[in-house]
């Protein structure tokens, strides 16, 4: 069959002829190689100091966004949940009471809402599943910890901070 | 015996010692920056300013770190091993001569702690010893892979130890003596022995790195074969004064090399240098001359264990017996040659 592109190479085999079985110049050249590097631009970040830049569209910690008035938009319809593919989420839910439509935006809300860090793959499906453009992944990495316990993150560390509008 | 004597020469020991075992713990630390930046990154620079502390906080680790002796073993050699291995890589720069005698209150201090009339010879039988701290360590510890390790060093160590002999015997038919402290006199200037010597040189080289037991012949330590190497089963401190042991090693090495082939102190304008500081300060800058080119010998490694891959052990035994030995050989011949039509000219 004819090669898609012509960039195959051939390599054959051979006995190394006498230049190649003195060793020396070959790791000159390789020593010439290394000491270039020592002059180029290093290329650490030095992490705790200096954050280094995510893309567009990194996934990071999630996020439970609030509307525009300032009202948290889940409605605890369990859609994430059923899409997560490592099954990291949970909630409850509970029915809205008189005197608090300006805590949350429909009747229904999560009243306990966790997310496992150690199951989440940040794959974003959850982000991709819910119909009220609830959640993101738009936080930054998620921390280490010392504790399992602490890596299952409820609402206070989940949900947007409040603003005012 | 005068008082004075011993106390310089106790003065002496002491600052060698201390520089040997600062250099040493630095080269731990040169190693990983030069390591680094040979790989485009900067290395360890967390503790203290550019990383300077870092052989402290190594050692400190070392130092509290559990020390496990396996039940199996023989302990006394166990403990032996390292030991020795540091002992031997310590007593080697004795005879290495760090500069011209220099004047302190009238006195003539020579800056040689022993001036063996026979120093060559001594530096091959203390690395010639060298050898056997691996060699017990790795026995001791009662491990396959352990003796595995220790073997390969020992047999290597022997190999290369027959072309760098030869190289040497070149040498001392250009030079006509086996004292340190002649031989550097000799290279006075520019007129160093690796002008006279350079295959020898080459083959002196390549042996102390089989010898040092450094990249391309770092073949007793193998984490893919031998799950460790001759310290597999050494933790904590012990593991330390083998590591440490390694760097002196290398340390002597370079000693030794710029002293027999690259003018030990000696260096161009040194006369001149000499009659304007005068008979205290102008063999100190010798000596500063001669550090410089251990730490130039200490980075030749260094760049070198960072660029090539290692040799396989065929390859190794190939290298020392069918190559090394036969071109030390020439090179004696070559040598004979050349000093017999010079002496008739």
């Amino acid at each position: 069959m004819e090669p898609l592109s012509n960039r195959k190479k051939v390599l054959e085999q051979k006995p190394m002829d006498f230049w190649e079985r003195l060793y020396l110049p070959a790791i000159f050249q390789g020593m010439g190689v290394t000491f270039r590097h020592m002059f180029k631009k290093k290329e650490t970040i030095f992490y705790p100091e200096v954050e280094r830049e995510f893309s567009e569209n990194w996934r990071g910690m999630h996020s439970l966004k609030r509307d525009e008035q300032g009202r948290e938009r889940c409605t605890a319809c369990g859609l994430c949940a059923l899409s997560c593919p490592a099954e990291a989420i949970t909630m409850i839910a509970a029915e809205r009471q008189k005197g608090e439509e300006e805590l949350y935006r429909e009747e229904k809300y999560a009243a306990v809402y966790e997310i496992n860090m150690l199951r989440c793959i940040f794959c974003g499906l959850c982000e991709e599943a819910c119909p009220k453009e609830a959640i993101y992944l738009d936080g930054p990495i998620v921390p280490a910890d010392y504790l399992r316990k602490d890596f299952i993150y409820g609402k206070d560390k989940l949900v947007e901070e409040p603003f005012k509008v | 015996m005068e008082l004075a004597f011993i106390i310089e020469k106790f003065a002496l020991v002491t600052v060698i010692f201390m520089i040997s075992l600062t250099v040493a713990a630095y080269s731990t630390l040169a190693e990983r920056k030069i390591a680094g930046y040979l790989q485009d990154r900067v290395g360890p620079n967390r503790a203290g300013p550019g990383g300077m502390f870092q052989p402290l906080a190594d050692g400190l680790k070392m130092f509290f770190k559990e020390e496990i002796i396996p039940t199996d073993s023989s302990k006394a050699l166990f403990i032996l091993g390292p030991s020795l291995a540091l002992l031997t890589s310590l007593i080697g720069s004795a005879v290495i001569p760090w500069g011209e005698s220099i004047q302190i209150a009238g006195r003539l201090v020579s800056l040689q702690i022993a001036d063996v009339n026979v120093g060559i010879l001594y530096i091959f039988g203390v690395v010639s010893l060298g050898v056997y701290g691996i060699m017990i360590g790795g026995w001791a510890s009662n491990n396959k892979f352990s003796l595995m390790g220790a073997i390969r060093a020992a047999s290597q160590s022997i190999s290369y130890e027959i072309p760098m002999g030869l190289s040497i015997i070149a040498l001392l038919m250009a030079t006509n003596t086996l004292s340190m402290k002649e031989i550097a006199e000799q290279q006075h200037g520019m007129n160093w022995n690796i002008f006279y010597q350079p295959l020898g040189f080459i083959i002196f080289l390549v042996c102390s790195f089989a010898e040092t037991n450094r990249t391309p012949f770092d073949l007793p330590e193998c984490e893919t074969e031998l799950v460790g190497g001759y310290h597999t089963e050494y933790s904590g401190f012990k593991m330390g004064a083998f590591m440490f042991a390694e760097y002196l090693n290398m340390f002597l090495a370079s000693a030794v090399m710029s002293t027999l082939y690259f003018g030990g102190y000696n260096y161009p304008g040194m006369d001149w240098v000499n009659s304007m500081l005068g008979p205290l300060f102008g063999p100190l800058i010798g000596m500063g001359v001669l550090l410089v080119k251990i730490f130039a010998f200490i980075f030749f490694f260094m760049w070198v264990r960072w660029t090539v891959p290692r040799f396989r052990y065929d390859q190794l035994m190939n290298l020392g017996w069918k190559v090394l030995i036969p071109l030390a050989i020439a090179n004696i011949v070559i040598t004979g040659i050349v000093i017999t039509i010079f002496d008739k000219l």
